[in-house]
């Protein structure tokens, strides 16, 4: 019995033994994969940032006020104006769509009366 | 373990055959015993005591050996656990009220030698000229053929100038990356934002530290590494500060003046909308200051935080309100302006002469001197200068910005009654541009003081009461009769219902004594006038408005006109549609017992 249990225990301690060996590289694995992807995440949120002060100089006031001055011909794009508010009383009504013809109308015969 | 008997049958009977006492036989073997017991214990003992002590020395030498380990090595961050936005811990970006970039990061490198690994230091030399034409050859080839191992060249380059250089190809060159601070949008709020710079400096990394503006005065917030990614959300709106300066700008080459400035405030909040002042400069590419003549002439100088100026008229409402809030005097009361108002050696004149007597709404529709030394010499030095401290008229703004500090009022040696007289019509007190509307806020938002703030504000903080809600309607009436029918006619913006009071001060000349021909021109404004939103205060440095026959510099030729076009194109941006002024209420007086 006791022989038993003295080979059980060496066994468990074996299992132990390989079980914290494994653990131990695939933490290491984890922390170096950990480590990739931050220098990753921070290369992304460098070029991220560079893009986003680009986007920021692309859209300067200055820059945007050229442009709508040069394509004044396409776009007739002016500063806001007081007057270019409008009241929902300038706004027409919709134009109510045509009803659909129910009773047919002879065609045919008012052409050959015209004719 | 075989127990010996304490009273062996053999020797107990060989004692009673000898006639002894066998009681002695049975103590001696109990003896025996209890001494036997006694050093088994002991052992015992004495084998715990030693285990304990192995486990002590085992414990403590971890603890010794961890002890020197940690020491021993270099600090390692917990990788495990660390949030993703720390990952790149930058400056951090400053954005306008609505999330428009207004400084960010940029990653850029610094070019440096090592002049020992150089091979042919003397055309290096040459092509770097080439590349960078403002360093010096001669220079360069002292520097790289000298004893130095180690030399800057450039603090910040760009990657094409990164590529010439390593097309250049020699080992004695080398990059170090940098951190960079850019401002994208040029000189579109230069005076706000300051510039940055670098504080200490290595090869490998530098501190990007704020040299000026808001980057200084909130540096420990923007490089507070708990921060993560957030932006710091500034109140300007971007669009609208461009607007400001652009119509500024034109007004000021129009007036012929040599600088301007301009405040835009929301009038419950505080937040300033838009803060200009010109001439201004690029923050990316920070001016060196001036070392000789005026600091007041040069691009970094900000005029509407730190330029002092008496700002004339646009004091009168602070009087006359004070007066009405005090029940001294009534929008009725009439005052006598003959003139001029000698006070000792003093004279007081007004601009022109408006009669005998005006009642107190024509005074500051008129604009007259003499009306509002009256009214303050009835409220008296304390009183005003107490209503000018809670207007915080009396001490540097608060707002955030490293030169406002420096930017204290100039105020008289000691309040005396001609003092509280001149000071009444805006002379013999400085201030600044920003007080000015500041306290012009507290005035006409209801009578709640305002601090002037440049971060955005999530929600209003009401301030203390100043004045009543209705004194501080009587001021917008009067302030609005200015425009309608007194000294700012130009500000008139139809749909928009501008009130506010112009001010022309002679400029103090720095020998002592003023300019005769050299005036700041002001005004001071609010819109709408029924239903006030924000305050508008634009200040010309010597404008000259030449259209006429003769020079005009009063402030309602030149300041009031440039205001009103910075209305015309601020308001719509700011989301107010032009709307119909409401007709003064007939029948129905406000009343209170």
């Amino acid at each position: 019995m006791r022989s038993v249990f003295y080979i059980l225990t060496a066994c468990l301690v074996m299992v132990l033994a390989v079980w914290a060996y494994r653990q131990n590289y695939e933490t290491q694995a984890s922390l170096r994969e950990v480590r990739e992807l931050r220098s990753e995440i921070g290369e992304l949120r460098e070029h991220a940032g560079v893009l986003r002060a680009e986007w920021a100089y692309l859209n300067r006031p200055e820059r945007l006020a050229n442009l709508a001055d040069m394509n004044f011909n396409r776009l007739e794009l002016l500063p806001l104006r007081p007057d270019h508010f409008g009241h929902i009383d300038q706004i027409t009504y919709p134009i109510e769509p045509l009803s659909p013809i129910i009773v047919p109308i002879e065609v045919m015969s008012r052409l050959r009366e015209i004719q | 373990m075989t127990r010996t008997p304490l009273r062996p049958l053999a020797r107990i009977l060989a004692a009673r055959r000898a006639g002894e006492n066998p009681d002695s036989i049975e103590r001696d073997n109990l003896a025996e015993r209890h001494e036997a017991e006694r050093d088994g214990a002991r052992a015992r003992a004495e084998g715990r005591l030693l285990v304990l002590g192995v486990v002590f020395l085992c414990a403590f030498t971890m603890v010794g050996l961890k002890m020197s380990v940690t020491a021993g090595t270099d600090p390692v961050e917990p990788r495990a656990a660390a949030s993703g936005t720390q990952i790149i811990a930058t400056r951090a970006d400053i954005t306008d009220r609505n999330g428009r970039i207004l400084a960010t990061n940029l990653t850029t490198n610094a070019l440096y030698a090592q002049p020992p690994l150089m091979i042919e230091p003397e055309l290096v030399a040459r092509k770097l000229v080439t590349i960078f034409p403002d360093l010096n050859e001669e220079r360069l080839i002292q520097q790289f053929t000298g004893a130095r191992k180690f030399v800057w060249i450039k603090r910040r380059i760009s990657p094409e100038q990164q590529q010439a250089v390593f097309d250049i190809g020699d080992p004695g060159l080398l990059f170090g990356p940098r951190e960079m601070r850019l401002y994208p949008n040029g000189r579109v709020a230069a005076h706000v934002l300051g510039g940055a710079g670098y504080g200490r400096e290595g090869v490998s990394s530098a501190e990007v530290i704020g040299v000026a503006g808001l980057e200084k005065a909130l540096d420990d917030v923007l490089r507070d590494p708990g921060r993560g990614d957030v932006p710091l959300a500034l109140s300007l709106d971007l669009t609208v500060q461009a607007a400001v300066e652009r119509v500024l700008a034109g007004g000021m080459r129009l007036m012929n003046a040599k600088g301007a400035a301009a405040v835009l405030m929301d009038i419950n909040t505080g937040e300033i909308v838009s803060i200009a002042s010109l001439p201004d400069f690029d923050p990316n590419n920070r001016p060196t200051p001036l070392t000789t003549g005026d600091p007041g002439n040069s691009p970094l100088f900000n005029r509407a935080v730190q330029g002092v100026y008496e700002l004339g008229s646009t004091y009168k409402i602070f009087a006359v309100a004070q007066g009405i809030e005090e029940r001294i005097v009534s929008r009725s009361t009439m005052v006598d302006i003959q003139g001029p108002l000698r006070w000792g050696k003093f004279k007081i004149r007004d601009f022109r002469n408006y009669g005998k007597a005006l009642s107190v709404e024509d005074v500051i529709v008129k604009s007259s001197n003499i009306g509002t030394a009256r009214i303050a010499q009835k409220i008296g030095a304390e009183r005003q200068q107490a209503f000018l401290g809670q207007l915080g008229l009396l001490e540097a703004t608060p707002v955030e910005l490293i030169e406002a500090g420096g930017a204290r009022p100039l105020l008289p040696k000691s309040w005396s009654e001609i003092s509280t007289m001149t000071i009444s019509y805006g002379h013999g007190i400085s201030t600044s541009p920003l007080h000015l509307a500041a306290a012009y806020a507290s005035l006409l938002n209801g009578g709640l003081k305002v601090a002037p703030t440049l971060l955005k504000k999530d929600y209003p903080m009401p301030g203390p009461r100043i004045i009543s809600e209705d004194t501080s309607r009587q001021a917008r009436e009067m302030l609005r009769q200015v425009v309608t029918r007194g000294t700012a006619s130009f500000g008139e913006v139809p749909g928009y219902r501008v009130g506010g009071k112009t001010g022309t001060a002679d400029k103090p000349k720095p020998t002592g004594g003023y300019y005769e021909a050299k005036v700041i021109a002001t005004f001071a404004s609010f819109f709408p006038a029924d239903d006030p939103k924000y305050v508008l205060v634009v200040t010309l440095d010597e404008p000259v408005e030449t259209s006429g026959k003769e020079p005009r510099r009063t402030a309602g030729w030149t300041a009031v006109p440039v205001a009103a076009e910075v209305i015309r194109r601020v308001a719509p941006l700011l989301g107010l549609a032009p709307g119909v002024e409401p007709e003064a209420r007939t029948g129905v007086t406000l009343a209170r017992n």
